[in-house]
């Protein structure tokens, strides 16, 4: 096998892997669960306040 | 194991305080170095004094002592606040602490006596690099150990990032420190020729892309949402431009080897790669800017989330500006001109010190529970620093392509139009305005200092409870 026809293959390997991810991530289905994922450091609140209450030490 | 009710804010504060620290010395060496080009005198004719000493001392102080403090601090915060776990070892995390600090006092000794292995971004000699993959190891073994036993099923984006950056620079660096040893303090590197050449680029490249780009874009994952109060603006979109960031950058090293001995083939694929780059990094750029879409008026208010938000512009700039000096032709204007130079700073000032000054003003208050003592300093520090970089990489501009077009010069005769050293005398003027950008970016951060000092000073250390299972839903 030549170098060309190696490079060919990989290229269009790639392309395809890049659409895969692309479809995988745009699907209908995921939405939600990327929405809930997105939101996973709003969800925890490390405000200044918040933290005051902890246990602390000197 | 026993289960732990806190996290781990130790480790953080260690590192978030040595941050501020690194950074005003490594600025300060810059401050220096770009003084002694204005005036040489400066050099004092003392040898370790000298520019070629202290330039080194000053990109390894910039990248690895102030950035990568910034970067164990915040990934070690946003790993547990993500995960709602303590890090899997409080003596390991120390062991990164103090091991990344002798490394950096190791450094600071040896590069000004002259102890290099002359290997760009890479100079330390064999003992301190066993030193560094020591760390490093045991560095991912508390990230990842962390990921592993987390309570919240999704790895957070930011942590993908962190993971990324750390695999990389592991690689990196153990490759392209290979060296044969003939003393403990100097060695030779396993390749030679264009080789050796080929394989210190794939470092210093990807120690921007993975170093000083995936790292950081790991922050800017959190601490922008976080500021802003306002969820990533496409997840889709970041798991896209992960991918093809990591997938396209690891190419892109030979774009430093344009015009050289290096094979015609890789010095194209380098620069389509380059180009290619633009695509994934603007993803980025997109994602972090219009998460802010809708409270664009945060903006107004917030000196903190400017810094963040700023950061990411000139993100935004400076990958649109690799690529383009990339291109062969481009490249053959720009090359070992100071437009490299310009365009390092509006990197290394713009994104990767403002995300991480941003960063520190929202990380520091919460590891002391005490508020910001002045966000009218944070607005100053603001427009000091900002002002400070237009003139850096103005100057810069205008000497590097002033530069690349006096040297290119020729007569109808075919000789040389100007001699180097006139290219040297028309530099002068804009060498003392990259020195006063330069000193205005290190007023900024010793006013950054003062502030942060005045939030913390008196203030108790503060143990953050871990939230029960149930509140993290």
């Amino acid at each position: 096998m030549d170098y060309n026809l190696v490079h060919s293959i990989w290229t269009v390997l790639v392309l395809i892997a890049f659409i895969v991810i692309v479809s995988w991530a745009w699907s209908g289905k995921r939405k939600q669960s990327f929405d809930e994922a997105a939101r996973t450091p709003l969800d925890d609140d490390d405000s200044v306040v918040s933290q005051q209450e902890g246990k602390r030490h000197g | 194991m026993s289960e732990h009710t806190t996290y781990n804010y130790k480790v953080v504060r260690q590192f978030a305080v040595m941050t501020i620290v690194w950074g005003i010395v490594g600025m300060s060496v810059g401050v220096l170095i770009a003084a002694q080009l204005a005036w040489p005198v400066l050099n004092f004719d003392i040898p370790w004094l000298t520019f070629g000493r202290l330039r080194p001392l000053h990109t390894n102080a910039v990248i690895f002592a102030f950035g990568g403090s910034a970067l164990f601090a915040t990934s070690y915060y946003v790993v547990q606040r993500t995960c709602h776990v303590r890090l899997i070892s409080d003596k390991l995390a120390a062991f990164t602490f103090w091991g990344w600090q002798l490394v950096i006092v190791l450094a600071a000794i040896t590069l000004p006596l002259g102890i290099t292995s002359s290997k760009e971004y890479a100079e330390l000699e064999w003992p301190i690099d066993i030193l560094i993959t020591l760390v490093w190891v045991a560095y991912a073994f508390v990230f990842f150990g962390t990921i592993v036993k987390r309570k919240i099923p999704h790895v957070y984006v930011a942590n993908w990032f962190y993971g990324a950056f750390i695999i990389t620079v592991a690689l990196l660096h153990i490759f392209n420190s290979a060296a044969l040893p003939v003393g403990l303090l100097k060695s030779y590197s396993a390749y030679a020729g264009v080789q050796d050449a080929m394989v210190q680029w794939w470092y210093g490249h990807n120690a921007v892309g993975f170093f000083l780009t995936a790292g950081f874009l790991g922050m800017m994952y959190y601490f922008v949402p976080k500021q802003a109060n306002r969820p990533v603006y496409s997840y889709r979109l970041s798991i896209v431009h992960f991918w093809a960031l990591i997938f396209v950058y690891i190419w892109a090293g030979p774009h430093h080897l344009h015009y050289t001995a290096l094979p015609d083939w890789a010095q194209s694929l380098g620069m389509v790669m380059s180009l290619i780059l633009l695509a994934p990094s603007w993803g980025g750029m997109i994602n972090g800017i219009m998460t802010l879409s809708g409270a664009w008026e945060k903006l107004r208010t917030d000196p903190v989330l400017r810094f963040l938000i700023v950061s990411i512009s000139f993100y935004g700039m400076s990958t649109f500006e690799g690529p383009m000096m990339a291109i062969k032709t481009v490249n053959s204007l720009s090359h070992y001109t100071d437009w490299t130079i310009g365009h390092v700073h509006s990197g290394a000032l713009g994104w990767v010190a403002l995300i991480s000054m941003g960063s520190m003003y929202y990380l520091i208050p919460r590891l002391y529970g005490r508020e910001l003592y002045s966000l009218r300093l944070v607005e100053t520090h603001f427009w000091i620093a900002t002002i400070g970089i237009v003139l850096y990489i103005a100057s810069m501009w205008v000497s590097g392509i002033m530069q690349g077009l006096m040297w290119r010069a020729v007569n109808t005769d075919g000789t040389l139009t100007y001699s180097f050293v006139e290219s040297v005398q028309a530099m002068h003027p804009f060498y003392i305005v990259r020195w006063l950008g330069g000193t205005l970016f290190l007023v900024g951060a010793l006013i950054m200092a003062y502030n942060l000092w005045k939030t913390v000073a008196g203030a108790r250390a503060v143990e953050a409870p871990i939230p029960l299972p149930a509140a993290a839903h």
